[in-house]
């Protein structure tokens, strides 16, 4: 029987401390996901942190078809849980088809996407290869700009 | 009731989408790469190990990794071992959290570590070395060693590059034993580590270079507070390498070998996790549909 409560004991410990962080993450997340209106929620001001050195950096890969491609697919399986499958934003992050960030250069997404946004919850990406992340860039300044996010939240 | 339990169970884990894993092929060191926020990447591993005046081992270890926030992972550990002649116990379990201490990327980039541990002297997964670790602490039978149990802390700093492809990472670690006699131990571990290639393909493939990443770590004990140096301490050098599949799985092998005669002459390790994408957010939903 003693045998038996010691068990329960080692055994409750770990329940308690992942029901801890759980609880703790999932207060946080509700408290995130409150505001409904996409404009309040992303803004693209880390586009504007980008150091000058870095916005000017060229694409080695633009034009490049393949890259396209290859980009879609890195697109697919890194971005497109938190972007949407078509980059038109989510409820975790913002729409990459917006005047925003079809108009800034490569080198400042190159430059994001390396860095992340750690605060807000985007992870950095420079474990990616340089080559990939560039394929990625490639495939996101391909794209077409759809609606602008104050036309999206209404 | 238990169909509300297996309905729970099969939501938050078979209708999380797959997205594939980019881990790193380290089974010792850690890079400064966090669980992207939401995920949940569930890990086994196992650890053979030779042993001189004893059994040789088997060790395995369950990890639960969670990116509670894009700068924070948690991690829960189950330990347990089967000594070949001797049997198979349970040895306590972990829970680690690391923390990324800068915003953007750095010529450095820092990650603080911090681990509780619950655990008994028969543990044999050797996930760092520490101290005085040394081959012949493990001779014990499991039926004593188990009834030793130990609350340490573990602390780390996490330092990481990746660089023209190749990540370097060092982590010097100290850990204590809760109780106050006991001093801070200290241990270390390094790892390089590259893709096959740094280009990938257009197609989603499994056997393409870009899945594979191979590298090596060097990992040993660096005594403690009271004898701190090279004395009586054991190192490890040990190849790594990781397949990182297209459906979320990752498969790692790592042979290591000991460098002196306080090590065990062979560690063959492996390991195999999948990852689970917006796991996170299926449990937020469960609970706001409550």
């Amino acid at each position: 029987m003693t045998k038996q409560i010691g068990w329960i004991r080692v055994a409750s410990l770990p329940m308690v401390a992942c029901a801890c962080v759980f609880t703790i993450h999932l207060a946080i997340a509700q408290d995130n996901a409150a505001p409904a209106s996409a404009t309040n929620r992303f803004d693209y001001a880390e586009l504007a942190k980008a150091p000058a050195k870095a916005r000017g950096r060229k694409n080695p890969q633009e034009g490049n078809a393949e890259a396209v491609l290859v980009g879609k697919k890195l697109f697919a399986q890194h971005c497109a849980e938190c972007h949407g499958p078509a980059a038109e934003g989510g409820k975790k992050a913002p729409s990459l088809r917006v005047d925003e960030v079809q108009q800034a250069t490569p080198g400042t997404l190159f430059w994001v996407l390396t860095n992340g946004v750690v605060r807000r919850g985007m992870p950095v990406w420079s474990k990616l290869p340089e080559p990939q992340r560039w394929a990625i860039v490639t495939y996101i300044k391909s794209m077409k700009v759809s609606l602008s996010p104050d036309a999206t939240a209404k | 009731m238990k169909i509300l339990i297996f309905t729970t169970i099969f939501l938050l884990f078979f209708g999380a989408r797959i997205s594939l894993a980019q881990e790193s092929p380290y089974i010792v060191t850690y890079d400064h790469y966090l669980e992207e926020p939401g995920n949940l990447e569930v890990e086994y591993f196992s650890t053979f190990g030779t042993q001189r005046d004893g059994n040789a081992f088997l060790a395995h270890w369950m990890e639960f990794e969670y990116g509670a926030k894009a700068w924070w992972t948690t991690e829960f550990y189950l330990d347990g071992q089967s000594t070949f002649g001797d049997s198979t116990v349970f040895t306590g379990f972990r829970w680690e959290n690391r923390f990324r201490l800068l915003q953007h990327e750095h010529f450095v980039n820092p990650v603080f570590y911090m681990e509780y541990e619950q655990i008994s002297d028969a543990d044999k997964i050797i996930k760092e070395i520490e101290g005085h670790d040394i081959e012949s602490d493990q001779t014990e039978p499991n039926a004593l060693a188990r009834q030793s149990l130990k609350h340490e802390l573990e602390l780390k700093l996490i330092l990481s590059k990746t660089f023209n492809g190749w990540n370097f990472a060092v982590n010097p670690l100290a850990t204590k034993n809760l109780l106050p006699s006991e001093p801070w131990e200290f241990g270390y571990a390094i790892g390089a580590s590259r893709p096959l290639t740094l280009n990938a393909s257009a197609n989603s493939c499994n056997f393409c270079r870009e899945n594979f990443i191979a590298g090596v770590e060097l990992y040993g004990g660096l005594g403690d507070t009271q004898s701190f140096g090279l004395h009586e301490t054991s190192h490890y050098l040990a190849p790594v390498g990781a397949w990182n599949l297209p459906s979320g799985w990752t498969v790692r092998l790592s042979p290591g070998f000991g460098l002196n005669d306080n090590s065990h002459q062979l560690l063959l390790r492996w390991g195999l996790s999948y990852e689970f994408t917006g796991f996170g957010e299926r449990v937020r939903r469960i609970w706001e549909s409550r």
